[in-house]
């Protein structure tokens, strides 16, 4: 029986090429730590390419997660272990590695040319480059294919069960269980079952080679974090987005058309929603982004949820009809899994640079309500809130989700479907005004006084027929009007219908433990959970720091100035050159201070809590953007 | 034929009302340029879909920019009126979502084959239930005069003072390249052949596109007169008749036939009696589109108008909605319960 130590937290990636299965390693390591009772925060890290050279640096795809015995808010600064299956995998992630780290290498990988081919001058695990690490080497490659001899598969299709052998490998050196994996895999090679028996015996040799070797000395443990009471599982922002919608037609009671086009790393939600015909829900895959929002916009107008899902370069292309829809005052839902830009940019990793394009991408003045979910199981709520402000308010909406939220998971506490909001809508049937003559009339723009939506009459409805479009149209009838004071007056109203939702989302709360302190963190989108973990460590440090994190970010909440002038300094941290910044400091004439990346990653904790300190200490430090009026211009 | 004699308009609900033309203009002033074609092909439309029988509330007129977008301001439906090139697409939409409805899209040259090109391609190829109606008037009209994907070669215009060095579209020929099931041309001035092509269209299951040849009196005046002119149209117009030998010319004595190499092509003097027959309902489109190049693109001699092909096959909407059907309906919330808990989760006490 080897030692067994506990952690309370643990940090692996897994790395590899991009045809080595490290995602599937990866995503099956998280299934077990869920069902094992963790919380955990994952970090998927892959290449656009499908299938890169074989053994080079653009080729390595990664997989990171972090889990713990209590609740944790990232996928972890550096990595406590790093599993690297060739030198490329090891020498794009060997700096993050954190110090006395532990590194797995599969030693059958480090040929003198593939070494060479990733610009090794010597063998790095010959070199004494790795002495501060704690270095396994294990011939992963000939281990499995040594374990498979007796099975009837050919020696490729063994060597690419050595994925299994490590998962196997970790699994016994986390103690995490393997049963699920064991399902996962019969489940998927059912059909082939020479297959399956190869991968489950390989699954079987990592774990028993890490229970006998001498390699391995100690076995760790960690235990179950204290979360909130309920069922969970686990769950990635695409998902919860996907499940989200449709939780949300189903409490509007309507049918929701999805017209989309595929595109990184927005895909999935269409592969997800395609599945769920039976919820009412029509896909359809159009000809281009533009058709996508097209005939979601169209199907809206015959009295559909209509969804559109896309990227950065896909919301370029929408945005005409996203202002035509801001015009016909329909409900719309755009969905912007936002990724490294500009143009074709960085595909499969993470930016929040799509915010000012969300706000102000139109001709006109066009505004646009804009929601922002804050982790993977926010995006199921995300969803919801948007889809209650696009019926509701008849206008469409921007959800910005990214790629960090959409491939990353958590555990997530599955609601009570009852408990989610009635978001019942009922469609104009009636006249709603009197003409000169005192008969009965519809006036497709007689706005109702609260909300200043205007009704919702379909097609089919008799006595209802109007016209609609994107001409401008006079007050109330919505007859084509180039009346100057009409358009000034329609123009302002539009606004003041989008400013008005701010009457009905939460207002922004802070979270100060303390309620001392003089400096605010303020956040939107994915950059809650890395500006959380950073907040906790300086508190942690006696320092005492405000956070607070916008979900909405058009309107703001309606103590947005108000909250954020009760603070000596608000810092501001974004994914982008300081986006959000330009539109705090625009409409609330505070100098906020903003703190940029643009590295296709989330932040780190720890540079967040350097950077945080240095301004709560009045330390000068280069690391903030200046937002002087030649940057602001 | 009435609406519930015709299949492809089974889901639309049908009312025992008799309709007038009047029933479907709207109350809004009509503000083409006196003497538009567009106002015939307006009043063809509007006699017309009283013949069907349709509730009014179920039928919707999309489009998209320029001056025949217009369309749906004046037509006592639901109507909306979009953004350049893309009324396909949000009909698309509509029409899938919506089986109960007759939606129809009105859109011209340069929305439809210049910014539009895409959409109506796929819409064509999806065979999606819409009746696209295309004012051709080979110009564009509404950003006064730049030549249009339809015009002539060496059109002169504001934007080529030198004659344009664009090759053209034959709408005709492309919508049957893109898969079209139901493709036919006609003409704004002639009421009885626009309102005879109109039915057809209705009665299509998929997407039927017409192409109409329509006046611009302002920029391209007389663009189709040799089609309209008492002197010249029946020796330049072919009008296909499904089944009928193909005949034209003001005696009859001109014809198409059907080359011993296997050409189509016209004979000013038809003797020997190879002539060749109409089928809209082949499946192989290569006699459709052999008849829609006929013409002259400047003279317009032996232009063919009518019905070049009617073919049946399954629309978008109907496969779209069987798969819907297929997977049947959700047993109440549990199903939702069930479906975003999925299979693999645990419980904190």
């Amino acid at each position: 029986m080897k030692e067994t130590q506990r952690r309370s937290d643990v940090v692996i990636r897994f790395a590899g090429d991009s045809g080595d299965g490290m995602q599937l390693t990866g995503d099956r390591f998280t299934s077990a730590t869920a069902s094992f009772g963790n919380d955990l925060s994952t970090l998927p890290d892959f290449p656009a390419e499908i299938r890169a050279p074989a053994g080079t640096l653009p080729g390595v795809s990664a997989f990171q997660i972090h889990f713990a015995d209590h609740d944790i808010m990232t996928p972890g600064d550096a990595p406590d272990v790093l599993v690297a299956m060739n030198p490329a995998a090891l020498k794009a992630n060997i700096d993050d590695l954190s110090a006395n780290g532990t590194v797995i290498v599969n030693t059958d990988e480090f040929t003198k040319r593939a070494v060479q081919k990733v610009g090794y001058e010597a063998n790095p695990l010959e070199d004494g480059s790795l002495e501060k690490f704690s270095v396994h080497e294990i011939p992963l490659t000939s281990l499995t294919v040594g374990a498979l001899e007796s099975f009837d598969v050919t020696k490729k299709e063994a060597e690419r069960a050595k994925n299994m052998f490590a998962l196997g490998l970790l699994s016994w050196l986390y103690s995490r269980p393997v049963d699920q994996t064991r399902d996962f895999l019969t489940e998927k090679f059912g059909r082939k079952p020479e297959i399956l028996a190869a991968n489950l015996a390989a699954l079987e040799a990592g774990w028993s080679f890490g229970e006998t070797t001498e390699a391995f000395e100690v076995q760790y443990e960690v235990g179950k974090a204290a979360l909130p009471a309920g069922v969970y599982r686990n769950i990635t922002g695409n998902l919860a987005l996907s499940y989200g919608l449709v939780a949300a037609a189903q409490r509007t009671g309507l049918g929701m058309f999805l017209g989309t086009y595929p595109i990184t790393p927005a895909s999935d939600i269409l592969h997800e929603l395609s599945r769920h015909k039976r919820f009412g829900i029509t896909t359809f895959q159009a000809e281009d982004e533009i058709a996508g929002i097209g005939a979601a916009l169209g199907a809206a107008y015959g009295g559909s949820i209509g969804v559109t899902t896309t990227s950065g370069p896909g919301l370029a292309l929408k945005s005409e009809t996203l202002g035509l829809a801001t015009a016909l005052e329909l409900p719309l839902l755009v969905i912007d899994v936002q990724r490294g830009g500009p143009s074709t940019g960085l595909p499969t990793k993470t930016e929040q640079s799509d915010l000012l394009q969300a706000m102000f991408g139109r001709n006109g003045e066009a505004p646009v309500p804009i929601v922002a979910p804050q982790s993977p199981g926010d995006c199921f709520y995300a969803a919801i809130e948007a889809i209650r402000i696009a019926t509701q308010y008849r206008t469409p909406v921007l959800l910005l989700s990214d790629g960090y939220l959409a491939n990353g998971a958590e555990p997530w506490r599955i609601p009570d479907v009852e408990s989610l909001p009635d978001l019942t809508v009922s469609f104009t049937t009636e006249p709603n005004d009197t003409d000169a003559k005192g008969e009965p009339v519809f006036h497709p723009f007689l706005r109702d006084p609260e909300t200043l939506a205007r009704p919702w009459a379909i097609p089919g409805t008799p006595g209802l027929e109007h016209r609609i479009g994107g001409i401008e149209k006079a007050d109330v009838t919505g007859a084509i009007s180039y009346d100057p004071d009409n358009h000034d007056y329609m123009v302002r109203t539009r606004q003041a219908k989008v400013d008005g939702i701010a009457h009905t989302i939460e207002p922004l709360s802070v979270d100060d433990p303390s309620g001392e302190a003089d400096v605010l963190v303020l956040g939107w989108g994915s950059t809650y959970g890395p500006i959380a973990a950073a907040c906790r460590k300086i508190r942690d440090s006696g320092l005492q720091v405000a956070q607070a994190h916008l979900r909405h970010l058009n309107p703001f909440p309606a103590n947005t100035g108000e909250v954020l002038r009760q603070y000596r300094r608000v810092i501001i941290p974004e994914m982008n050159l300081g986006q959000l910044a330009l539109l705090i400091r625009g409409k609330y004439l505070i100098d906020a201070r903003a703190f940029n990346q643009v590295r296709g990653l989330p932040f780190r904790s720890e540079e967040l809590v350097e950077v945080i300190r240095s301004e709560m200490l009045g330390e000068s430090t280069t690391r903030f953007e200046s937002l002087t009026e030649e940057s602001l211009a | 034929m009435t609406a519930s004699e015709i299949p492809a308009l089974d889901l639309v609900p049908k009312t025992d009302e008799v309709q007038k033309a009047k029933d479907f203009k709207s109350d809004q002033e009509v503000r083409w340029c006196p003497g538009c074609g567009d106002y015939a092909i307006l009043a063809a439309v509007q006699s017309f879909l009283p013949s069907l029988g349709l509730r009014r509330e179920n039928i919707v007129f999309v489009s998209g920019i320029g001056c025949s977008s217009r369309f749906p301001y004046y037509m006592d439906t639901y109507g909306l009126h979009s953004i350049h090139g893309r009324a396909p697409a949000i009909a698309t939409g509509l029409s899938v979502s919506r089986p109960d409805l007759s939606v129809w899209v009105v859109t011209g040259d340069g929305d439809a084959l210049s910014i539009g090109g895409n959409h109506l391609m796929h819409a064509l190829r999806r065979n999606v239930n819409l009746k696209i109606l295309l004012f051709n008037n080979r110009i564009y009209g509404l950003t006064k005069g730049q030549y249009s994907p339809t015009s002539e070669p060496g059109k002169i215009t504001k934007s080529t003072p030198q004659g344009s060095v664009d090759h053209p579209f034959n709408p005709v020929s492309l919508a049957l390249g893109a898969e079209a099931s139901f493709v036919a041309r006609t003409i704004d001035s002639d009421r009885r052949h626009l309102t005879e092509v109109l039915g057809a269209a209705a009665a299509h299951e998929g997407t039927a596109l017409v192409e109409i040849y329509q006046n611009c009196n302002i920029f391209n005046d007389g663009a189709f007169e040799p089609l309209k002119d008492a002197g010249t149209k029946d020796s330049h117009l072919i009008r296909l008749q499904h089944g009928q030998p193909i005949r034209f010319g003001s005696e009859d004595e001109r014809a198409v036939i059907r080359d011993n190499d296997g050409q189509i092509r016209t004979v000013d003097a038809e003797t020997d009696g190879n002539v060749l027959v109409h089928d809209a309902h082949a499946e192989d489109p290569g006699v459709a589109f052999a008849l829609s190049r006929l013409a002259d693109t400047v003279s317009l001699d032996r232009t063919a108008i009518g019905i070049f092909r009617d073919v049946q096959r399954p629309s978008y909407d109907r496969l779209a909605r069987e798969q819907l059907e297929q997977a049947g309906d959700p047993a109440g919330s549990t199903d939702l319960s069930d479906l975003i808990a999925g299979p693999d989760t645990w419980t904190v006490a």
